[in-house]
């Protein structure tokens, strides 16, 4: 640290260049990471917030948009109910709609339906909230568009109508749309196409509801994870005919998700590339500018481990305090940016990316310095110049 | 092979318990291309604690080898070169650092400073590179060769002469056994090449160090105690 720390202060003004090319690409990993987990909650919050451990779909049916294309049934239901491992066994309906407000503004929705006395089903201050056919929960994001509870919701083209009676307690949204929670059966009367205009009644739905859904909800009896559950998917699958994939899985079905997030991963590791390489290439010419200094302080016996472990400190101090300084930044930034964008700044991936940015710019210099350990100090005798 | 006189340095000077350096049937051999140079041919040399020896010859002659070897940044083909006794061919790369920090010291052309450091730590980085927590006074070290007035100045804001002397002040904080001089007035004009080879002279006795100095500038060998012609790698009496 002796000479490090000196060296950063007389030669300020070149490591403050440096230091800002640092700071913004901190700035711009920071901004990337939050519109990566808005991106993220934006696309799949609606799947992540769900107490499912995984979802079985109908059998074959592809990753694009499973949710569309995936049918299933009670029966089918029943067969992954009996299975070991499986506490729970739910009939899941998903479908994005149009609605509108009573004053005509547009209000999309994912509409996910569960049975109102299940695991699935959303409580409003902790009750079930779904108690009449009409009734829907939306995500707590939904009142940014304006809508309160008791408002009526009209479905596009079939006039059906959902009375608002709460909203969660997070943001729940699936394909970007804010989710909306109402009965299966409601669901179902919907997703057969013969739903009527007005309130939707007991009697139209035990005439017209399907007594298909999307996919089949598991919960298992012990483990978060569909690894650690025990549960028998093969064997499961096989019984009632679907295809099971995990929960983490399930939100590469979610529309776009998956284009979204590798774009917004690819931009990123990018960045941090740029960064290992703007410091290595910026410590390679530091360290080839002081070449003949570093060969004088090897002459009178300073140690190549001294000189290595000074360079990387001058390494660390400049990517920890920059970086710092750039991510400082774009939680300001994040602040400001309007609800519209999805954003979301969470303490891990911003935290991780930093962390990750000072790992790759230190192997960058790392790379440079060690040239250090090349230098003759012969070369510090006029005659060997 | 060619054998130099030993004459005694200055009465009072004379470190018994330190040997200085000892060089004896040393040769050195560089590749140059396809060729094979003899940088040093059959040196035998001692230069005592408390002597100034000079050494001049035109450039390509082998000074800077004979720098180099008993600096102990290069090991000697043949023959042996000893410091305080010490037989630097038997050293470990690692060792020799080591040794050079702890019993040799460089005084380099232009005085070769660290730019970022004062002039007071120049000498703290030496004192720092030797792992020392003991307390070093710099002002008097300083005030050896008539620098302590500058203590808080960095390199480019002193004049050549003065670069030097904090280069010999570098160079014998460490209290070391053998001062090797590189050319120390290449850069400055005669009155202050006068000054630094005059603060040599000075410092050598006074330190009780063996000083061997590399010069081109015949204006400053009267200072010395010895001078020392060197043709194609070997080494006559002046």
């Amino acid at each position: 640290m002796f000479l490090a720390l000196r060296a950063l202060a007389f030669q300020r003004s070149r490591f403050l260049l440096v230091g800002l090319v640092i700071g913004l690409l901190a700035l711009l990993t920071v901004m990337l990471s939050g519109l990566s987990s808005g991106l993220v909650n934006d696309g799949v919050s609606g799947l992540k917030n769900l107490p499912v451990t995984a979802m079985a779909f109908s059998a074959g049916t592809k990753t694009d948009n499973a949710f569309s294309q995936s049918v299933v049934d009670e029966k089918q239901r029943a067969a992954w109910a009996g299975q070991p491992q499986v506490a729970d066994a739910q009939l899941l309906g998903v479908s994005i709609v149009n609605t509108r407000k009573a004053d005509a503004t547009p209000v999309d929705l994912t509409l996910f339906g569960v049975a109102p006395d299940s695991f699935l089903a959303p409580k409003v201050d902790g009750r079930p909230a779904l108690t009449e056919p009409g009734d829907v929960v939306l995500s707590a994001t939904a009142r940014k568009t304006g809508v309160r509870v008791g408002d009526v919701l009209t479905l596009d083209r079939v006039g059906t109508t959902l009375r608002v009676v709460g909203f969660t307690a997070q943001q729940d949204t699936f394909g970007h749309v804010d989710v909306g929670y109402l009965p299966l059966r409601t669901w179902q009367y919907i997703a057969s196409g013969r739903s009527a205009a007005g309130a939707p009644t007991a009697a139209a739905i035990a005439a017209d509801a399907l007594d298909t859904a999307s996919v089949v909800a598991l919960r298992s009896a012990a483990g978060s994870t569909l690894a650690a559950s025990g549960i028998d998917v093969a064997a499961g699958d096989q019984a009632a005919d679907t295809t099971t994939r995990s929960l983490q899985a399930t939100f590469a079905s979610s529309p776009g998700y998956t284009a979204e997030t590798t774009t917004i991963s690819m931009i990123t590791a990018f960045l941090y590339v740029i960064a290992a390489l703007v410091i290595g290439a910026f410590f390679t010419v530091w360290t080839v500018q002081r070449q003949h200094e570093l060969a004088v302080l090897r002459a009178v016996g300073a140690p190549t481990g001294f000189l290595l472990r000074d360079g990387l400190t001058q390494a660390a101090v400049l990517l920890v305090t920059f970086t710092a300084v750039g991510a400082g930044i774009g939680l300001g930034l994040g602040a400001l940016i309007p609800d519209g964008v999805p954003f979301a700044l969470e303490a891990a991936p911003v935290a991780g990316a930093a962390v990750l940015m000072i790992t790759l710019g230190l192997v960058g210099a790392g790379l440079a310095v060690l040239r250090i350990a090349r230098i003759d100090p012969l070369t510090a005798l006029g005659g060997q110049r | 092979m060619t054998t130099s006189t030993v004459p005694t340095p200055a009465a009072g000077a004379a470190d018994t318990s330190r040997t200085g350096l000892v060089m004896s049937g040393v040769s050195l051999e560089l590749g140059d291309g396809d060729r094979i140079v003899r940088a040093l041919d059959s040196v035998d040399l001692v230069v005592r604690p408390g002597e100034l020896v000079a050494v001049v010859g035109p450039s390509g002659a082998g000074k800077s080898s004979l720098l180099a070897v008993a600096g102990a940044l290069t090991s000697p083909t043949s023959g042996t070169a000893t410091v305080h006794g010490h037989d630097l061919a038997s050293l470990s790369a690692r060792r020799r650092a080591r040794f050079r920090l702890e019993e040799i010291g460089f005084v380099f052309q232009s005085g070769n400073l660290v730019p970022a450091l004062t002039v007071a730590d120049q000498l703290r980085l030496v004192h720092h590179l030797r792992g020392r927590r003991d307390a070093f006074d710099v002002t008097r070290a300083l005030e050896q060769v008539g620098m302590a007035h500058k203590a808080d100045r960095r390199p480019h804001e002193l004049s050549g002469g003065e670069r030097q002397r904090v280069g010999i002040a570098r160079a014998l904080a460490t209290h070391p056994s053998l001062l090797l001089v590189d050319e120390p007035t290449s850069a400055l004009d005669r009155a202050r090449s006068q000054d630094v080879v005059a603060l040599l002279r000075e410092r050598t006795e006074r330190a009780s160090v063996a000083t061997v100095m590399v010069t081109h500038d015949h204006d400053v060998l009267h200072h010395c105690h010895r001078v020392l012609t060197m043709e194609d790698g070997r080494l006559l009496a002046a």
